[in-house]
């Protein structure tokens, strides 16, 4: 077995044993980078230098003893809209393809202090807006499973990495489905924490109220591990949340006996290709082989889901990249006649179609005489989604169903065409809106492309969501298939 | 509501982005279609409903008024497009 | 003057004043003055991609003081939102303030102008971020930004448009400023920035009631440059409408130099600061508790003490009104009073030579040596005796220079009043002798020759003789 195949667990152990080195680790990513990335492009920037110097200085560490971090010696792919210091953060625009960052995310942070070593950053939709990777403005991801198809996004780099063996995990970041939807068209565990959960600081802001880091893994219980390293109250961000950190991993005893779980009929209805929905009432199958018990249930503003989505978020966003105007950093116009001049032409030769696109819906929306019928009422409706939410969990542990309402698509197929594009997060964007925690796991495959089922949770119940769809991979077989590359 | 390619260049105008006459066609087009889809929203009755701008239930964070160190006139300035003496320098303000 | 005119002036005034915190109001950038062009900035007042604000609790405790201060009712629940439009001095694009929750509303302070006093409304206070600070080069075609200023705490204070002249507005700017250094909340200092003032100003005919075209006044950078810039404005207002025009809405730039406002010929593209509550910021509820403990740490404010030394000390209202806007004179004045019953006599000290040395040299209390418990000790001296009044004018140059206690100064440079008669006696006999012809004048009915020997004998004596000794005697000497 590959040292990439193995559980982050056993390459703990192997490093202990002596049996494999840091070098060992960091040699293989790289090497599997060289032999997939031309077709796979899930990297931006490689940390070649910077990987091959922390691994052996882990490597002097292993051979003293003494403490390890959490993630010591493991080779991990970054999203681009994660700050690292002195590594690019170009978060997929040309706006800021030269943008050499003065500090360090929160989260980077963490996984120095976890010691796992950063192999590079990974492509992803521009600024994070985006469902398949082809708005990166740089080149598309493709995906491991069939290079013809979209990894899905906005993490799409960070989900294709981990599916090709390039890294071990990955960070992404979800803002409506952006770690999910892309773990579930590459066949990995992609984990969104409740808001508040894991720090923002150094996460550049699309909407700021919906935005979070998770992991990106081969399994449930690397996931776990990712994030026990990442979440924490972080005093450099007013939205994080103190609150207990329990033991992740510790929770994955595969109980699952007892569990109640909610289908709502709406992520099961129109639009879902019927092997998505096959896949998802086989994984129901055996929760009931292990004890849980599921019912459907109404979920009756979902519909409403993605419009407001897509105001709310547009709105942020037009605010969040305000600040992207040349002045600071990023990228400046040539010889601007005046300020005005400098901006407009700064921020259009930066940015592309879908990010000018989300920055006019989102001026508009906030814009007088219109706040109230777009924003505000936005605002109101994602009261009501939450209120779904909290109707749901009075009477259920879990809320289950797919991830996306079809596996990957075609690259160029759904290109100008934005609110087809928007729908395919119909299942994932609620999630979003709530605030609360869900998991994308493998459960199938149709015609040669993964199926990923969502688990929801309670707020702050992410050991629930983690040890059910832990249960649930024990007892299939979906996550242990690979590319063939 | 229907937006015009005027209204297009209105909202382009405080967003700082300069649009070609094709961009302005294409995005009124799909500004429409998306505020039209958005209409939806209007089905629902939310006169009686709490807007929601943050899902947590937080409030009062706030730090100790303590200086931490700032970072060196080099490292503010290391990705400047344009300087001068230690200060970002733009084109002329007025027009 | 303007008052001859058919209009009525109506002013409403909006003030910022920076907040004295040690940091910035999201970072920990520190907020002191004068630094090097970026010298105190980081990744978060920069606006670096990925940055969130924290918020600064002092700055808010600060703003909650000086709302207070201004009578004003504390929001229970406050929010911060964004204000959007770009410009090069604010790094994010959007300025962290406050749009429908400010910290205060409703709030109002007493103004007096010609002896009459008059309720002036607050309609709110609310806290937001500084920006960063321009300079042009290249003879205008291109601008410097240094971010030090950026992120520093500011209030916006607006007032009802209740003022009514250019004297009221500054009478109200000069209470807003005694008010927020009493607070201790900032150093309001126009000059340096500390404090501004932009005011809205209109005229309408004194039989209407609807308020005319307003303009807009910025750069006003004195008190007595929003006074004078009010001024012209007025003026000019009423000659457009004497002259059949009308008074354009826009923003005008006062000029110091030419003593004129100027159009700043906006292109008005019709503002839209697109106001939404900041996502990376969470509600400030302000519980009853809080708003007594940050009333509690308020000091008596001017009014209350202006009154107080009207019915305590029985100083008439002007001078108590001179004494009260400022703090330190005030707390100055109470110090004396530890030392001296006499509160007229250290009201006097402080408003002739005190305030006439300040004035003249350009220097506030803080810079000179003088103590109020010198002046109290003084007046002491003078009330036993020990120095005349005249001395005392000496001691009191001493005291301003060199901080000493007013005993020591007359020990060191032997001011003692002579009182010893036999002492008087004798220099009398000497001037007398002297001067046979003011004698013979003083014999001969002219009254006035008797000031001329007083004077005679107090040179000799180097001032120090006691003048009503010196009187009596020369007389008893005169009249043998």
């Amino acid at each position: 077995m590959a040292p990439f195949d193995l559980r982050l667990q056993e390459v703990h152990n192997k490093l202990t044993s002596k049996e494999l080195s840091v070098t060992d680790l960091v040699n293989e990513s790289y090497q599997r980078i060289a032999e997939t990335d031309a077709s796979i492009q899930a990297f931006l920037t490689l940390n070649e230098d910077g990987a091959r110097a922390a691994a052996s200085e882990l490597d002097k560490q292993l051979q003293e003893g003494g403490e390890r971090g959490l993630l010591f010696g493991l080779p991990a792919g970054i999203k681009d809209n994660i700050v690292t210091e002195g590594l690019l953060t170009t978060c997929g625009s040309q706006f800021l393809r030269n943008h050499d960052p003065i500090y360090n995310a929160t989260t980077v942070k963490k996984l120095m202090a976890a010691q796992s070593i950063t192999i590079g950053k990974l492509n992803m939709d521009e600024f994070a807006m985006g469902g398949s990777n082809e708005n990166s403005s740089f080149y598309p991801t493709r995906n491991p499973w069939n290079t013809d198809y979209v990894p899905g996004g906005s993490s799409g780099g960070s989900a294709a990495a981990v599916a090709a063996g390039q890294v071990y995990f990955s960070l992404g970041s979800d803002t409506g489905g952006s770690i999910r939807q892309p773990a579930a068209y590459c066949g990995v565990v992609g984990l969104k924490p409740t808001y508040g959960l894991v720090s923002r600081f150094g996460l550049v802001a699309f909407a700021s109220s919906l935005d979070q880091i998770g992991p990106l893994t081969k399994n449930v219980e690397d996931s776990a591990y990712v994030l026990q390293a990442l979440a924490g109250y972080d005093e450099m961000d007013s939205t994080s949340a103190k609150v207990d950190i329990p033991d992740y991993v510790n929770a994955l005893n595969g109980d699952v006996k007892g569990l109640r779980i909610g289908v709502p009929k709406e992520y099961l209805g129109q639009g879902i290709d019927p092997k998505v929905k096959e896949a998802v009432l086989q994984a129901l199958k055996v929760y009931e082989s292990l004890g849980a018990t599921w019912e459907e249930v109404s979920m009756p503003h979902t519909e409403y889901a993605v419009a407001t989505y897509y105001l709310l978020a547009s709105s942020e966003a037009s605010s969040n990249l305000a600040r992207f105007d040349g002045v600071r950093y990023g990228v400046r116009a040539d010889n601007p006649d005046n300020l005005i001049e400098l901006y407009r032409k700064s921020r259009s030769q930066g940015f592309g179609p879908e990010v000018k696109r989300r920055i006019m819906l989102g001026t508009y929306a906030l814009s007088s005489g219109y706040y109230d019928a777009y924003y505000l009422k936005a605002q109101k409706v994602r009261t009501l989604i939450k209120q779904d939410f909290d109707n749901v969990f009075a009477n259920y542990d879990l809320i289950i169903g797919p991830t996306a309402p079809t596996p990957a698509f075609r690259i160029g197929e759904q290109v100008g065409d934005p609110l087809t594009m928007y729908l395919n997060d119909i299942c994932t964007i609620p999630v979003s809106l709530a605030g609360v925690p869900a998991i994308s796991v493998p459960c199938g495959f149709a015609d040669g492309l993964p199926i990923g089922l969502q688990i929801i949770g309670k707020a702050f119940d992410e050991t629930t969501v983690l040890r059910a769809a832990h249960a649930y991979e024990q007892h299939t077989e979906h996550h242990k298939q690979r590319p063939q590359l | 509501m229907s937006i015009t390619v005027k209204d297009v260049e209105h909202v382009a105008n405080l967003a700082r982005l300069e649009l070609s006459e094709q961009e302005k066609e294409q995005l009124t087009g799909q500004l429409n279609a998306i505020l039209k889809y958005a209409e939806k929203l209007g089905e629902l009755d939310t006169d009686h409903v709490e807007p929601t701008s943050h899902v947590l239930p937080v409030t009062n964070v706030m730090r100790d008024d303590r200086v931490r160190e700032s970072v060196s006139v080099e490292t503010a300035m290391k990705n400047a497009p344009d300087e001068e003496d230690g200060q970002f320098k733009v084109p002329a303000v007025l027009e | 003057m303007f008052e001859a005119t058919q209009y009525e002036t109506v002013i409403g005034l909006e003030v910022h004043v920076e907040l004295h915190t040690k940091s910035k109001i999201f970072c920990g950038c520190s907020t002191s003055f004068g630094a090097p062009p970026n010298t105190h900035t980081c990744p978060i007042c920069l606006g670096h991609p990925g940055v969130l604000p924290v918020l600064n609790r002092q700055a808010v405790e600060y703003a909650m003081k000086a709302a207070l201060a201004l009578n004003c009712q504390i929001a229970d629940v406050s929010k911060f939102d964004r204000k959007n439009y770009f410009y090069p001095d604010s790094p994010k694009a959007y300025q962290i303030s406050q749009f429908d929750q400010p910290i205060g509303e409703n709030g109002w302070i007493d103004i007096e102008v010609d002896g009459k006093t008059k309720r002036i409304g607050i309609t709110r206070l609310h806290l937001e971020e500084d920006a960063g600070k321009l300079t042009h080069v290249d003879g205008g075609f291109a601008s410097l930004v240094d971010f030090n200023r950026v992120g520093t705490p500011l209030v916006e204070i607006v007032s009802e448009p209740d003022l009514r002249s250019p004297e009221e507005a500054r009478a109200y700017l000069e209470k807003l400023r005694a008010i927020m250094l009493y607070c201790d909340v900032s150093d309001v200092k126009m000059e340096e920035g500390s404090m501004r003032c932009d005011a809205n100003v209109s005229i309408r005919p004194y039989d209407q009631e609807q308020f005319g075209t307003r303009a807009e006044l910025k750069n006003m950078n004195s008190f007595r440059g929003v006074q004078r810039g009010l001024e012209y404005e007025q003026i000019r207002q009423a000659d457009v409408l004497d002259n059949g025009g009308k008074v354009v809405q826009e923003t005008r730039r006062w000029d110091e130099a030419q003593g004129k406002t100027f159009s700043m010929r906006s292109k008005e593209e019709a503002h839209d600061y697109r106001y939404f509550p900041d996502p990376d910021l969470v509600k400030v509820n302000i519980s009853e508790e809080w708003k007594e403990r940050v009333r509690a740490s308020i000091p008596e404010l001017p009014d209350a003490r202006q009154a107080r030394y009207a019915s305590e000390f029985g100083l008439p209202s002007y001078d108590a009104g001179v004494i009260t806007s400022s703090m330190k004179l005030a707390d100055f004045f109470e110090e004396s009073l530890q030392y001296t019953k006499d509160a007229k006599s250290v009201a006097n000290w402080i408003m002739g030579d005190l305030l006439g040395y300040l004035n003249a040299n350009g220097q506030e209390l803080g810079d000179v040596k003088i103590t109020g418990q010198g002046l109290g000790e003084m007046i002491g001296l003078m009330e036993k005796g020990t120095i005349s009044s005249k001395i005392a004018k000496t001691v009191f140059k001493a005291m301003l220079e060199s901080g000493k206690r007013p005993q020591q100064i007359v020990e060191e440079q032997g001011l003692v009043q002579i009182s010893d008669e036999g002492a008087i006696a004798a220099v009398v006999d000497q001037i007398v002798s002297k001067n046979p012809q003011s004698v013979e004048d003083f014999k001969a009915g002219k009254e006035k020759a008797i000031g001329f020997l007083v004077g005679q004998v107090m040179k000799e004596t180097k001032g120090k003789a006691n003048p009503a000794l010196v009187n009596k005697l020369l007389l008893e000497r005169l009249n043998q």
